[in-house]
């Protein structure tokens, strides 16, 4: 409570929470006030903005307003679904290794930097164009989450092999605690808030990710993201017809979206970490 | 003899771990693309026989397609095996494995669907070019840049600060293909002051002559621009965190307490918050390359980011992995050679040596 109190104080959480809470209510609420329909032509083609469609069509003449909101709704469910994966496996990796130490910790640090060093865009690509029918957004937000995973293991690592030496977690082990115990109930709580942090990183990162993958022609085959829409602009010569409402309000979601997300990142790291708030 | 050498140590060390790494990151290349079921001879078949062509000649090619692609076993007089029912004998994925590192070594990454019979590593020899040049001055001198300013951000706090700071923020916060795209529509389409996409002019073959130069120079500012102020903007966000530590050290501290000159001071900083950031350059090398290779495709810069791009829209498998094999290597080689340095410039990390730990 205390803790929420002093998050409500800094005002670039409640800046950054701010700005993210209203793109997830759009997401969210967007198809009760505008009809969502992504499967009809409601006019030509890059028809500008008008009363009736407020961001224009693409370059099917679809309503852009439509292709955004359900836009949206994907990348953040990949934001969120490639979060939680990278962080669940980060945060065990990083834990187990950093709590364990000797020979399991060195197999594990000699895993994760190996797969740090590999660029993961890399691996994206290879695992997306091997699978070339059948690539669903949730498979897609899965593949995101195993190939970014590398950077926050190696963050809970070095938290968790700080913690090692802690009376409390010798305490543990003398009471018979086994190793999963002692990780999850004796380390990790200790953790929460920087795997949180870590979390809110990694959403980030998956959000940018799919984005990325679908400007290599990579995207989900059976849904609408906010990537997928600037590949089609791009790929259908919206920057050469000047068509910016067929690219900048995407653009612009996706800025926001991970904007917010950071400014949330920092200003919870001056939260938790009072030594920062200076 | 090692135990004399703490550097040749270190140096071996790390040539051993960074061979491990090249190993998984080969097999990788080899592995995943074959997790799908699509097979070269059929994608080769299918595109040769449209048309119709007569059955003698399809097996003669798919023949030459399964000897090519290592994909069945050959007897003595250099014919395909075939099993009763006239079907070729498939090659097991191990001996196809080392055969595949066999050609890899000696460079030859085999040859491209779509544009067969061309090699794979001659239609990466003409694009990477244009990829070095875009990528290594950007993070090089990116990242010179974003520290100095980072530092500067740090010291002088106040207004210097005040501009810098968020502006770097909003800037490391728009992702990369963003910010290509917006100059590519500000500077290229609307005002026109720049080409928006391509490399050179269309008339043009490349070459060392001046006018192509000068084109191709022309065509370098926008790409060059959407990647150095990313780079910059992401490092002095670092910079600036890592000097404000510096700055509350005892050794700031008690030179400013002496009078030592700001500029002095300020050189001294610079160079311990360097470290760090060397090592952070290291790690963040492979996104940064990345990112760069999707800038490439929304200006349409004829490297390697679009060499990829082609390779994926047509299932062109041998230059998909030979292009992110490339990428790979490079990737660990450029962070193989920060390794090596920051162990020279370390005196922590040579003290390391020094006592064996």
């Amino acid at each position: 409570m205390k803790l929420f109190k002093n998050l409500l104080k800094s005002p670039s959480f409640v800046f950054g929470a701010g700005l993210f809470l209203a793109t997830l209510l759009l997401a969210l609420l967007g198809p009760l006030f505008a009809s969502v329909d992504v499967n009809t032509r409601v006019g030509l083609a890059f028809t500008p903005p008008s009363g009736s469609h407020w961001l224009g069509t693409d370059h099917l003449g679809v309503d852009m307003v439509s292709l955004l909101i359900a836009g949206l709704r994907s990348s953040l469910y990949v934001g969120f679904l490639a979060g939680t994966v990278a962080t669940l496996v980060g945060t065990l990796i990083g834990l187990y290794g950093g709590y364990k130490g000797g020979w399991v910790d060195d197999v594990l640090t000699v895993g994760t930097n190996l797969f740090l060093v590999i660029p993961s865009l890399i691996v994206l690509i290879l695992l997306s164009s091997s699978i070339e029918n059948g690539r669903s957004l949730t498979l897609i937000a899965l593949i995101i989450g195993c190939t970014t995973w590398t950077w926050s293991a190696r963050a809970v690592r070095a938290q968790a092999s700080s913690l090692r030496g802690r009376d409390h977690v010798a305490l543990a082990r003398i009471n018979g605690y086994g190793t999963l115990g002692i990780v999850l109930f004796h380390i990790m709580p200790y953790l929460l808030s920087y795997i949180f942090m870590v979390f809110i990183l990694q959403t980030a990162t998956g959000i940018l990710s799919e984005a990325s993958i679908s400007m290599l022609g990579l995207g989900p085959y059976d849904s609408i993201s906010l990537g997928k829409i600037l590949n089609e602009a791009i790929r259908n010569e919206a920057l050469s017809d000047g068509a910016w409402w067929a690219f900048a309000p995407a653009m612009v979601l996706i800025t926001v979206i991970v904007f917010a997300l950071y400014i949330i990142n920092t200003s919870l790291e001056g939260v938790f970490n009072p030594r920062l708030r200076k | 003899m090692l135990k004399n050498h703490p550097t040749l140590k270190h140096i071996l060390g790390r040539t051993g771990w960074y061979f491990v790494t090249f190993l998984v990151a080969i097999t990788i290349n080899f592995i995943l693309p074959r997790l799908g079921d699509a097979n070269p001879v059929d994608t080769l078949i299918a595109k040769s026989s449209v048309g119709g062509a007569d059955k003698a000649n399809v097996t003669a090619k798919e023949e030459a397609y399964l000897k090519e692609f290592h994909l069945a076993e050959v007897d003595d007089n250099g014919k395909v095996k075939r099993d009763a029912q006239g079907k070729p004998i498939r090659t097991t994925l191990l001996s196809q494995f080392f055969n595949y590192i066999g050609m890899s070594l000696r460079g030859d990454l085999g040859s491209s669907i779509l544009q067969h019979p061309k090699r794979v590593s001659e239609i990466i020899k003409t694009a990477l070019p244009w990829t070095l040049a875009l990528q290594l001055p950007t993070i090089v001198f990116g990242w010179l840049l974003g520290n100095v300013l980072g530092a500067l951000a740090a010291y002088k706090r106040g207004a210097f600060d005040k501009i810098v700071y968020p502006l770097t923020l909003l800037v490391s916060a728009i992702p990369a293909f963003c910010f290509g795209i917006l100059l590519v529509y500000f500077f290229g389409i609307r005002l026109e002051w720049f080409p928006a996409v391509g490399g050179y002019d269309d008339g043009l073959t490349p070459e060392f002559s001046a006018q192509f130069i000068a084109s191709a120079s022309y065509y370098y500012i926008l790409p060059f621009l959407s990647v150095f102020l990313i780079v910059v903007g992401g490092q002095a966000i670092g910079m600036r965190s890592m000097c404000i530590y510096e700055l509350g050290t005892d050794y700031v501290k008690y030179a400013k307490l002496l009078g030592v000159k700001e500029s002095k001071i300020l050189f001294y900083m610079f160079r311990n918050a360097m470290l760090p950031q060397l090592t952070g350059l290291a790690l963040a090398l492979g996104t940064m390359v990345g990112g760069a290779l999707i800038t490439e495709i929304i200006f349409s810069y004829p490297g390697l980011g679009m060499a990829v791009l082609t390779a994926i829209q047509g299932n062109d498998y041998p230059l998909i992995t030979g292009c992110t094999l490339l990428v790979t290597v490079t990737v660990l080689v450029a962070n193989f050679s920060v390794d090596i340095l920051v162990g020279f410039l370390d005196p922590r990390i040579r003290a390391a040596q020094q006592t064996g730990k």
